[in-house]
């Protein structure tokens, strides 16, 4: 059995809620005197534990504030957990907010190798992919003006292409695929095709079950900072679906035949449930 | 662990370095030049004021001083390094939060950048001491004489060395300290500005009322800065060995801070993404 390509560990993530936000030593050192600093605690993540084999390809579903963006960060190694272990074999490559490394007086030639770096790479390394990037991003001459030129889908498509170019061994996802133009979407969804039939180990973060059942095998559903299912993605997105309120797309078409009301009923008393 | 990472990143510490250079030049139309005209600039002003308006003839009472203008070039060159590079180093998480809170790096990185990035702005703005001493050695005056060139000329670069500890110390200690109080930043203006005057850059100790009184003696002996900058004066100025009690006080104080700096820093990172 190789070893995973991701492990979570019995994961458990706390924040403390302030009432007010002391950011200032004066406030600090008023409050040390009175001894009042209070806050409440808050547990964003509970328990959470999974593994991934490589190329392996898991959703992770869960309404806002579940937990989902804090599971991701731990295991990018944003974030440190309050307790727990996360293991992760190779480079993790966050496809999450295209560009949120760049440095916006310094132009796109410049940024590839310092986004490069950030990652961990040498300039050799993103010298032999430059020319691919470049093409990639479409950017032509703009590639030598300054990022702060440029426009939001400008920078987001140079962000995919070094995110994308620089071969990852994990690759987080989030909701949107693909960015930029119609033209562009279909470059970039071939592009992780291509990565995905290359055998990279995605996470993908979505609230599109389709998208999920499409992509992933495995998916997690988070609730409230814990794992409430785990399993085939099909299934777990079948009780996504139902929590969210919407019949599962296979009896949707069925919906408008007599058969609905029952299936309705059905699904209603387990919603009550969670 | 610290030194591991900071191998392992070296391309990134190199980025940074180059960036942070880069970029401060880049939109300025002197360019390099203005490196070295700012000090010179502030450094005339410095010797017109304290040379000419105040204290006069108290200086060229002091035989430490020798020459003037090398004497207060010496300490506000090394000074404005310190003051800079502490600074860049404090405000540095903040102005990488983009990054820290999207990809995992080592974020010790941006404040040991920003010292790096510093110390190579300084070593160019050396080139005005040069020019400084060039002018005494070939226009000596008798009010200001050529400055005593020797082979200990040679030993410059140890105070620098460990100055540039001191600063990689500070600026850690600051970088956090920044990160949960938002006051550190001003309360730390008003530090710098404080050192300023308490360390002998456009003074000396035997001008200071007659005989220098003991307390401030005592606040002279514990400031490491005051130690640097009069290795450095031995060195370049006087052509004096480097005393080594001045040595060994400023190189294990720097030490010290370097060591807290990184414990500091270390044991509060996790916490950092929260807060900025």
């Amino acid at each position: 059995m190789p070893k995973p390509a991701i492990a979570v560990e019995n994961v458990n993530m706390k924040f403390h809620l302030h009432k007010e936000k002391i950011d200032n030593l004066k406030e600090y050192a008023i409050r040390l005197v009175k001894r009042r600093v209070s806050y409440t605690e808050y547990w964003a993540l509970r328990d959470i534990s999974f593994a991934m084999q490589s190329g392996e390809r898991l959703g992770v579903l869960g309404f806002n504030g579940a937990g989902k963006s804090t599971l991701l960060k731990i295991i990018a190694g944003v974030l440190a957990p309050t307790s727990g272990n996360v293991q992760v074999q190779g480079v993790i490559a966050p496809l999450l907010e295209l560009g949120a490394g760049f440095d916006m007086n310094y132009s796109g030639r410049e940024n590839i190798f310092l986004y490069g770096a950030t990652l961990g790479y040498s300039r050799a390394y993103m010298k032999e992919r430059y020319d691919s990037i470049v093409e990639f991003s479409e950017l032509g001459d703009f590639i030598h003006a300054p990022v702060k030129n440029y426009s939001s889908g400008m920078r987001a498509r140079l962000g995919f292409a070094i995110a994308t170019a620089v071969e990852p061994d994990v690759l987080i996802v989030d909701e949107v695929l693909s960015v930029g133009d119609a033209k562009f979407k279909k470059k970039s969804e071939r592009r992780i095709k291509q990565m995905f039939d290359n055998g990279v180990t995605v996470l993908f973060v979505s609230h599109n079950t389709n998208q999920v059942r499409r992509i992933c095998s495995r998916a997690i559903l988070l609730d409230k900072g814990g794992i409430i299912a785990q399993g085939e993605a099909n299934e777990v997105c079948d009780i996504y679906d139902n929590m969210v309120g919407e019949p599962p797309p296979k009896r949707k078409k069925k919906k408008k035949v007599a058969g609905a009301p029952p299936v309705a009923a059905a699904t209603s008393p387990s919603e009550e449930g969670d | 662990m610290f030194f591991k990472e900071l191998y392992r990143y070296r391309h990134l510490l190199r980025e940074i370095v180059v960036k942070n250079i880069k970029i401060q030049y880049r939109h300025s139309v002197l360019g390099v030049v203005w490196t070295l005209l700012e000090p010179l600039l502030t450094t005339l002003v410095l010797v017109f004021v304290f040379g000419r308006l105040f204290g006069g003839a108290r200086l060229a009472q002091d035989p430490n001083i020798i020459n003037f203008p090398i004497y207060l070039l010496c300490g506000r060159l090394l000074f404005h390094f310190f003051s800079q590079s502490t600074k860049r180093a404090m405000k540095s998480m903040k102005s990488s939060a983009s990054v820290i809170k999207k990809v995992r790096v080592p974020k010790f990185i941006y404040p040991v950048a920003n010292v790096l990035s510093n110390f190579v702005t300084f070593l160019i703005s050396l080139v005005v001491l040069v020019g400084f001493v060039v002018f005494f050695v070939v226009a000596a005056s008798e009010r200001n004489p050529a400055p005593y060139l020797t082979w200990n000329l040679l030993l410059a670069p140890v105070p620098l060395l460990i100055l540039f500890i001191l600063s990689v110390g500070v600026g850690l200690i600051v970088s956090t300290l920044a990160v949960f109080f938002k006051d550190v930043e001003y309360l730390y203006s008003v530090f710098t500005m404080t050192l300023f005057y308490a360390t002998p850059i456009f003074w000396s100790p035997a001008t200071m009322g007659g005989s220098p009184d003991r307390g401030l003696m005592m606040v002279l002996n514990i400031n490491p800065l005051f130690a640097i900058i009069e290795m450095f004066r031995d060195t370049v100025l006087r052509g004096q060995m480097i005393q080594l009690r001045q040595f060994v006080f400023a190189l294990v104080f720097a030490l010290v801070v370097l060591v807290i700096g990184i414990w500091l820093f270390q044991r509060k990172q996790n916490e950092f993404v929260l807060h900025i």
